[in-house]
């Protein structure tokens, strides 16, 4: 939506509809979505669809044998990764110019972001189940950049994975950034609102949320990363 | 070994639930985790001690104990050995009552709303049992009872749970189903113990009356037993213990089959002394099994329901075997 010419993209993925996950929900919202499925995505004719690394293989494989070019684009795991996503897209979309322009705008904004900090602050990832990301997630970079220590890194984690909730209170976070509840009840939310939990996000008096902008590879990533520095500034 | 057994089975409980106490991923020391625990002196351990491990524990004691009791209590009543709360439907239709509950908001506006509905199922699959297995049905109407209900409790269940807006709501089918007592807080504790606590007493004064029972109907009703009080007894009571247990912890299965079977011949197949004995052995056996689901996968919620079946169904098969053998 940022690289798209107007006219050019036809339809986007339902999730660009979901708050929860949704970085552009407003302008997303002028666009039809579709669900992912081979036949839909097919009757729209385009020339081009865009799929992610996760997009099932067989509506991918479907799309290619009818003849309709789909280009699948890698999960960025880290921030120095997004440039190249973006550069890609603009290669596919025929616009390398405008792609160079939000590289820029990005890679400035960062290095403004990240500067040298302590990294003394340490802070702990935790989402529903208990999940958490360690070292090689783009979420780790968003901590790392915005000047925290990450204790799932601290823990030996790599990528995502799950932190039992005692070894997480043993490491005594000084900062607990929860992910964000989805509407309707699970148990594998309630971790987050466990009291341990409480307990350990009334240490600080700052309280922050993992939200749509820490999810995906895109620039919007720098406002968390922003978000994160106040904090980290507010706090010390 | 009949006299000793209550407070054999006291000590048992105990020593498991200080084991229960000291055994999880942080890795403390036992020395400090008592100090942690009583004394409060370090935030993090107290923490882990407090409110991680002590309402696990906790929880693992008053569930074990709903679920031996109940099943001891109807076996008395149906005077059947394979009437069990998970078998016949009445965990998985208070599950069903928990999580109607809970996705519907409902759970929300009031702390009793939660354990209110899952009762509610409970009340309803025991009242469907007892009308079609009654007293005088025999072990098939039973059984082909129990499969019914906890077939259409499981259904419903999940066609709750996947209609949920919430994207990690489907893949806690697992849970309601098989049970896990991982990462509970102390607001379980305080939500399950009324219950727990009142279908106790209500059952455990039906004692001498189970005992009549078991010379027929008749001769119960001829020593001043009075049915229907008795029947009203046990639905309140079965279904206020596995309500508040399965609320807080999904529904396990077979602690109240194997518990009052292995304890029967050691009371000399007394029912009012089976009650507070299956009490405790259901303690015992859930402290036990959610001991092992730390053992032996300490990074995953393996469910303690996969651990009472692996044990229970081979002796729900061996039951079946042997009232058959008896003609029931």
């Amino acid at each position: 939506m940022i690289l798209a010419e107007p006219g050019q993209l036809i339809s986007i993925s339902r999730i660009s509809h979901d708050p929860n996950v949704s970085v552009m929900l407003e302008e997303a919202r002028r666009y039809p979505i579709n669900y992912g499925q081979g036949e839909e995505v097919f009757r729209l004719s385009p020339d081009l669809v865009l799929a992610g690394a996760f997009t099932s293989s067989y509506t991918v494989g479907l799309l290619r044998r009818l003849g309709v070019e789909v280009a699948q684009l890698p999960i960025a795991n880290s921030l120095d990764a997004i440039p190249g996503n973006i550069r890609e897209v603009g290669l596919l979309l025929g616009r390398e110019v405008e792609a160079e322009v939000v590289v820029a705008q990005f890679e400035a904004d960062l290095a403004s972001l990240r500067a040298d900090r302590d990294r003394a602050t340490r802070a702990a990832l935790h989402y529903a189940n208990n999940y958490t990301s360690g070292e090689n997630s783009l979420a780790h970079e968003i901590l790392t950049a915005a000047g925290f220590a990450n204790i799932a890194a601290e823990a030996g984690l790599s990528g995502g994975g799950t932190l039992a909730m005692e070894r997480l209170v043993m490491l005594m976070p000084d900062l607990v950034i929860s992910g964000q509840p989805y509407p309707g009840a699970s148990r594998s939310e309630e971790v987050l609102r466990h009291p341990a939990m409480e307990v350990l996000r009334d240490r600080h008096a700052a309280h922050a949320l993992a939200d749509a902008e820490w999810v995906c590879g895109t620039p919007a990533v720098l406002r968390a990363i922003a978000r994160l520095v106040d904090l980290h500034e507010g706090g010390s | 070994m009949t006299r000793a057994l209550l407070p054999l089975l006291g000590v048992t409980v105990a020593v498991l639930f200080a084991a229960s106490l000291m055994i999880g991923p942080a890795g403390l020391a036992p020395v400090q985790a008592l100090s942690a625990l009583i004394r409060g002196d370090a935030l993090a351990e107290t923490l882990v001690m407090r409110e991680i491990r002590l309402p696990r524990a906790i929880l693992a004691v008053l569930v074990g104990a709903a679920l031996g009791l109940a099943g001891a209590a109807l076996q008395g009543y149906l005077r059947n050995p394979l009437a069990e709360p998970g078998l016949i439907g009445v965990s998985g239709s208070a599950a069903l009552g928990a999580v109607l509950a809970l996705q519907s908001g409902f759970a929300a506006l009031h702390v009793l709303a939660l354990p209110g509905a899952a009762l509610l199922g409970a009340v309803l699959a025991v009242l469907v049992i007892l009308a079609l297995a009654g007293p005088r049905g025999g072990s098939i109407t039973l059984i082909l009872a129990g499969i019914a209900v906890s077939a259409l409790a499981g259904a419903l269940t999940s066609l709750v749970l996947n209609l949920s807006p919430n994207p990690f709501a489907a893949s806690e089918i697992v849970f309601w189903m098989m049970g896990s007592l991982q990462d509970r807080s102390m607001t379980h504790v305080w939500l399950a113990v009324p219950f727990i606590a009142l279908g106790a007493m209500v059952l455990l004064a039906q004692g001498r009356k189970f005992d009549a029972l078991t010379l027929g109907e008749d001769a119960a009703a001829s020593m001043g037993v009075h049915l229907g009080r008795l029947r009203l007894a046990l639905v309140l009571g079965v279904a206020s213990m596995v309500g508040a247990a399965t609320a807080v912890a999904g529904a396990i299965g077979f602690v109240g089959l194997v518990v009052p079977h292995i304890l029967r011949p050691l009371v000399g197949a007394q029912p009012s002394r089976l009650l507070p004995a299956s009490a405790l052995g259901g303690a015992v056996l859930v402290l036990m099994a959610d001991i092992a689901v730390r053992v032996i996968l300490p990074t995953r919620d393996l469910k303690l329901g996969v651990l009472t079946a692996i044990v229970g169904a081979p002796l729900f098969l061996h039951l079946i075997y042997k009232t058959r053998a008896q003609g029931l």
